[in-house]
């Protein structure tokens, strides 16, 4: 039996292009084109101004640590405890993550460290954006 | 018992305390179950439905929706149930979240585990951003352990302290056992009728003098500010304005508490104290039996009860303040304040009860 896998996304057409972009290395924000608003998750409209004209663009996958739990109970394809993590991109929006490459503690999971994005293959189609301290 | 029959038990209660039939019943809320379950079941014609589900404060909002249809005169009567298979799991729908939601793809794939793994989240950047200590936010759980002990239905009835909430299991970091809620079998109803035809029933009502809602997000990672709920400062300004009372006149509050950090931002998001201040607030015992804002005085979700949706025990602490039969009692409590949250802060309402008819 394969080993319990942790919760798979299923894209939609309005999410695909950031699975397409996280498979091929990049973390793809969208900004709109009427009012700039730059926003998270994934829509083809301003959640700000409900312009739809919108722009999808690379992001620079640099982010700081905002906020985490860490979790001590069992869950599919984690080993506890493991870090629950959100952190703020560099261009605004908010997105929950893991840490990885990281000691899982209190101690080395200091709000506001620097973080950058590192692309987690789950299988061919699903790639997920997980985070590392900057340092490391 | 299975999730229905909780429903409807609490609904027979509460219709022999208003002596009322099911044929009395002309309107029908409730939340997950839906009315077309409740009214069927029960055996009721309702000219007026409301199955707004938004989580635990859905409760909240089917009293203000009620409130507003009988003011309309849209029905007369309104019945308002909840029952929660919570513990054992009897004739309850799994919750599940689709993997094609938002929260399917954009949280559920980092490891959250239902409400304990979630809600706690924001928790950290509020202690940071304010300096509140892991000292003061245990003394949410010690001074509801106070609470509980005066109401021989809470559910843990113990005195704790502190270090024992500092040393219970870990559950989620900074959260441990004792600041997550407890988990039981539950259910409630409350029955709305205008102020005159209320003046009927047997048992004395109590009246709705302001009421609020809002949703925000149901992605907790998406929250505007980890530090303050947008759907409470929505909701509470709402029912405070609704109800013309300054929060000088307030001598009751139940604030929701599926995990210990609510009290907090409710006190602030409600304007009970500045930003920043609940945690010295709580730790200074002013929400304590004796203290002069009482909170959670039935104990809690913390340590009364709490079958995964708390908003209807809250209520009906409220209401059982505000007829003078609650057992901690306040003291000529006038005006209570029962604030609910829905979902990890993707939801809230807030009602306003009086003792009396303004």
């Amino acid at each position: 039996m394969p080993e319990p896998a942790r919760a798979r996304p299923q894209p939609t057409p309005e999410t695909q292009h950031f699975w397409d972009g996280t498979r091929n290395g990049e973390l793809r924000l969208q900004r709109c084109d009427a009012c700039a608003h730059v926003y998270f998750p994934p829509r083809p409209f301003c959640p700000a101004c409900a312009s739809r004209s919108v722009s999808v663009f690379a992001a620079s996958g640099n982010a700081i640590l905002d906020s985490f739990v860490i979790h001590h109970r069992p869950v599919p394809g984690f080993t506890p405890p493991y870090a629950i993590a959100v952190v703020k991109l560099a261009e605004g929006p908010r997105m929950m993550t893991n840490i990885i490459d990281c000691p899982q503690t209190p101690e080395a999971l200091v709000l506001d460290i620097p973080l950058k994005v590192a692309f987690h293959k789950m299988d061919d189609e699903i790639t997920l954006p997980l985070f590392r301290t900057a340092q490391a | 018992m299975s999730q229905i029959q909780l429903h409807a038990d609490a609904a027979l209660n509460a219709m022999e305390d208003a002596g009322l039939k099911p044929s009395d019943i002309d309107g029908v809320a409730t939340a997950v179950e839906t009315p077309q379950q409740i009214a069927h079941y029960l055996g009721i014609t309702p000219a007026w439905v409301d199955g707004t589900s938004v989580g635990g404060c859905s409760f909240m909002i089917h009293v203000r929706h009620a409130a507003a249809a009988i003011s309309a005169g849209l029905c007369k009567t309104v019945l308002i149930t909840h029952g929660e298979s919570g513990r054992s799991r009897v004739g309850n729908p799994p919750r599940s979240v689709p993997p094609s939601s938002l929260a399917g793809q954009f949280e559920q794939p980092f490891g959250p585990m239902g409400p304990p793994s979630l809600f706690p989240i924001p928790v950290l950047r509020y202690m940071k951003t304010y300096g509140v200590t892991h000292e003061q936010i245990a003394m949410v759980s010690v001074v509801q352990r106070e609470w509980a002990a005066r109401n021989p239905r809470a559910t843990f009835r113990d005195p704790i302290a502190a270090e024992d909430v500092l040393n219970s299991r870990m559950i989620a970091y900074p959260f441990r056992l004792l600041q997550c809620c407890l988990v039981t079998d539950g259910g409630g109803a409350l029955i709305l009728a205008s102020a005159e035809r209320a003046a009927d029933f047997p048992h004395k009502p109590v009246y709705i003098l302001g009421t609020g809602e809002s949703v925000e997000t149901p992605m907790v990672s998406q929250m505007e500010d980890f530090t303050s709920s947008r759907a409470f400062r929505v909701a509470g300004a709402t029912a405070f304005r609704a109800a013309g009372i300054t929060h000088g006149d307030v001598d009751h509050v139940m604030i929701y508490d599926a995990f210990a950090h609510l009290p907090l931002y409710g006190l602030e998001d409600l304007g009970f104290v500045p930003r920043g201040e609940a945690g010295r607030f709580i730790a200074d015992r002013n929400t304590a039996p004796g203290g002069r804002l009482p909170v959670n005085t039935n104990g809690g979700g913390l340590s009364y009860m709490h079958s995964g949706m708390y908003g209807m025990y809250a209520l009906q602490e409220s209401v059982r303040q505000m007829r003078g039969i609650a057992p901690a009692q306040i003291p000529d409590a006038k005006i209570s304040v029962c604030h609910g949250v829905g979902g990890m802060f993707a939801a809230s309402g807030t009602i306003i009860f009086g003792n009396q008819r303004l």
